[in-house]
C-alpha cells in the first residue's frame, strides 16, 4: 500500500514516527504550517517554523525515504494577533520555494474580521504564486464557518478545483461537495473522524476529489491513521486500486497542481545509521 | 569553481537570461524548477558569481533561504570577493544538524577564514555525524596537535562504548605524525 499523507504536522512528531510511517507504507507527505500549541509572540517565530519545514523536516523525512513537502501560511488562530500578522509580508518570498506545494492551512478559527482579512489575502497569494490552498474548517461552529469560507472563496481568484476543504465530517461534507472543492477528512483517535465513519462517507459519496489525512500533531493523534483507513477500506470491500486512488493518486493530483511535487528519487543522505538523527552506530556492531 | 556542463540547452538559456538581470534573487530561489534540482547548486552558484552580492545580500539570501539555497550560498563563498564578513553564515551552518549544510560550510572559505578553535570543532562534528572529512578543505594544512587530541579522545569514547571508531579518526591522526596513536579497544 503506497500512502501520501496530505496533512500531518511532523515538526511535533519524533523520528520514531517517521520510521513507523515508512514501515506502514507512507512515502510522501505534506506538512502544513500551524501554531505551536501555545501562542507565538512574533513574526520571527514563524520564520523559524518555516525554516524547519523547508530544511530540517525534509532532511529528517529523507532519512526514512519519505518525500516531505509543505504548505505555508499564517494560521487562522494567530491571524488575530497583531504581533504575528507581519509574517504576511514575508510570505511571498517563502511561497516561491521548491518544496512549497500549497498555501495552508488557512481558514477560520473564531470567525473574526481579522480572520476574514487573512483568509482573503492568502487566497490571493495562492493564486498569484500558482499554488493550491489547504483550507481547514473551524473546530467550533463548523457549518457556519464553512458557509463563510465558501463565501470568501467565491470572491477570490482561486477556483474551487484548486482548494481543499479539510476536517470535514458528516454534517459538512455534502455542502462542501457542492462547492466543487476537494474534500479532506482528518482521522483522529477520539475527535474529528474515525476510520469507519470515513469509509462510510467514501462509500456514500465516491472517491472523486477525496483526501484522507492523519493531521497528526502535538495532541492526541496517530500518524498511522492513513494506513488504518486503507485497511478499513479493504475490509469494507473496496479494492486495492480504490485505496491507491484515495491514499496516493488523489493527493498527488491535488498537490501536483502546484507543479512542484517531486516524488522521484529524493536526494537521500548517504548515511543512515551514522547521521545526526540516528546518531551513533548500535553498540557491538 | 563549481560549473555544470550537463545543463540542458533550455536550462542554459534560462540561466543566461536571468544571471545578472534584475530579479535574479527570485531566480535564485526558483532555479531548481528551471534547470532541474540536480543542477540547482551549480546554477545558484553561477547566479551569485555573476551578481557578486555583498555580505548583506548574501546574509538575506541565506537567512530567508531553504536548505538548498543556504547550501548554494555556502558553496559560492570562496568564489566571491569577500573577506571574513560572511563568516557568521558559516558558523550558523556549523551549528545545524543537516550534514549537507555542514559539508558545504567547510569549503575553502572556511579553510581561509574560520577561527582555529571553531574549525577543529567543525571537523570533529563531521566525524561525529558522519560527514566524510575528505570534504573538508585544507584539512592537511590546518590539522594540529589539538585536533589530534580531540580525535583520539573521541576514539577512546567510542571504544569504551563498544562502538566502531570511524576511519576518519585514523586519517586525522595520520596528518599529525608527532601525536601518539589511538589505543584500540
Amino acid at each position: 500500500m503506497r500512502i501520501f499523507d496530505p496533512h500531518i504536522h511532523m515538526s511535533s512528531r519524533t523520528t520514531d514516527d517517521y520510521e513507523r510511517m515508512r514501515a506502514s507504507g507512507v512515502t510522501a507527505l505534506v506538512e502544513p504550517s500551524f501554531w505551536l500549541g501555545q501562542p507565538r509572540t512574533s513574526a520571527a517565530s514563524f520564520v523559524d517554523h518555516f525554516d524547519a519545514l523547508l530544511g530540517w523536516e525534509p532532511y529528517r523525512a529523507a532519512q526514512y525515504g519519505i518525500a516531505h513537502h509543505c504548505a505555508l501560511a499564517l494560521n487562522p488562530k494567530e491571524a488575530n494577533d497583531p504581533r504575528c500578522t507581519p509574517i504576511l509580508k514575508e510570505l511571498p518570498r517563502y511561497l516561491e520555494k521548491d518544496s512549497v506545494v500549497a498555501v495552508g492551512e488557512i481558514g477560520y478559527d473564531s470567525i473574526t474580521p481579522a480572520e476574514d482579512e487573512a483568509l482573503a489575502a492568502q487566497l490571493e497569494l495562492a493564486a498569484r504564486h500558482g499554488l493550491p490552498a489547504l483550507v481547514h474548517t473551524p473546530h467550533r461552529d463548523k457549518l457556519a464557518g464553512l458557509e463563510r469560507t465558501l463565501a470568501v472563496l467565491a470572491e477570490s481568484e482561486l477556483p474551487p478545483e484548486r482548494v481543499v476543504l479539510d476536517h470535514l465530517n458528516e454534517t459538512t461534507v455534502d455542502r462542501a461537495a457542492d462547492s466543487g472543492c476537494w474534500l479532506a477528512f482528518s482521522v483522529y483517535p477520539d475527535t474529528k473522524m474515525d476510520e469507519a465513519r470515513t469509509v462510510a462517507v467514501l462509500r456514500r459519496l465516491g472517491l472523486d476529489r477525496m483526501l484522507v489525512n492523519s493531521a497528526a500533531d502535538w495532541g492526541k493523534s496517530d500518524p498511522l491513521k492513513t494506513r488504518k483507513v486503507g485497511d478499513a477500506m479493504l475490509a469494507a470491500g473496496f479494492g486495492e486500486d480504490d485505496v491507491d486512488r484515495v491514499l496516493w493518486r488523489n493527493p498527488v493530483e491535488f498537490y501536483g497542481l502546484s507543479g512542484r511535487l517531486d516524488l522521484g528519487e529524493r536526494e537521500r543522505p548517504e548515511l543512515f545509521e551514522g547521521n545526526s538523527i540516528a546518531r551513533g552506530a548500535p553498540a557491538g556492531r | 569553481m563549481l560549473t555544470d556542463p550537463d545543463l540542458t540547452p533550455e536550462g542554459r538559456a534560462w540561466l543566461d537570461g536571468v544571471a545578472g538581470a534584475e530579479g535574479w534573487e527570485t531566480a535564485f530561489t526558483a532555479a531548481g524548477r528551471h534547470v532541474g534540482r540536480d543542477h540547482a547548486d551549480a546554477a545558484r552558484v553561477e547566479l551569485l558569481r555573476v551578481a557578486r552580492p555583498d555580505a548583506e545580500t548574501l546574509t538575506r539570501l541565506y537567512q530567508r533561504g531553504d536548505a538548498a539555497e543556504r547550501r548554494a550560498v555556502l558553496l559560492a563563498l570562496p568564489e566571491l570577493p569577500l573577506g571574513p564578513e560572511a563568516l557568521p553564515l558559516v558558523e550558523d551552518a556549523l551549528r545545524a544538524n543537516d550534514a549537507r549544510l555542514i559539508a558545504a560550510a567547510l569549503g575553502p572559505y572556511a579553510a581561509r577564514h574560520l577561527d582555529q578553535h571553531l574549525w577543529r570543532h567543525a571537523v570533529l562534528k563531521c566525524v561525529f555525524i558522519g560527514v566524510p572529512i575528505h570534504e573538508v578543505a585544507g584539512l592537511a594544512d590546518r590539522a594540529d596537535i589539538e585536533l589530534a587530541r580531540m580525535a583520539r579522545d573521541f576514539a577512546a569514547e567510542r571504544a569504551a562504548a563498544g562502538r566502531p571508531v570511524p576511519d576518519d579518526v585514523r586519517h586525522i591522526l595520520s596528518l599529525v605524525p608527532d601525536f601518539p596513536p589511538v589505543q584500540e579497544a
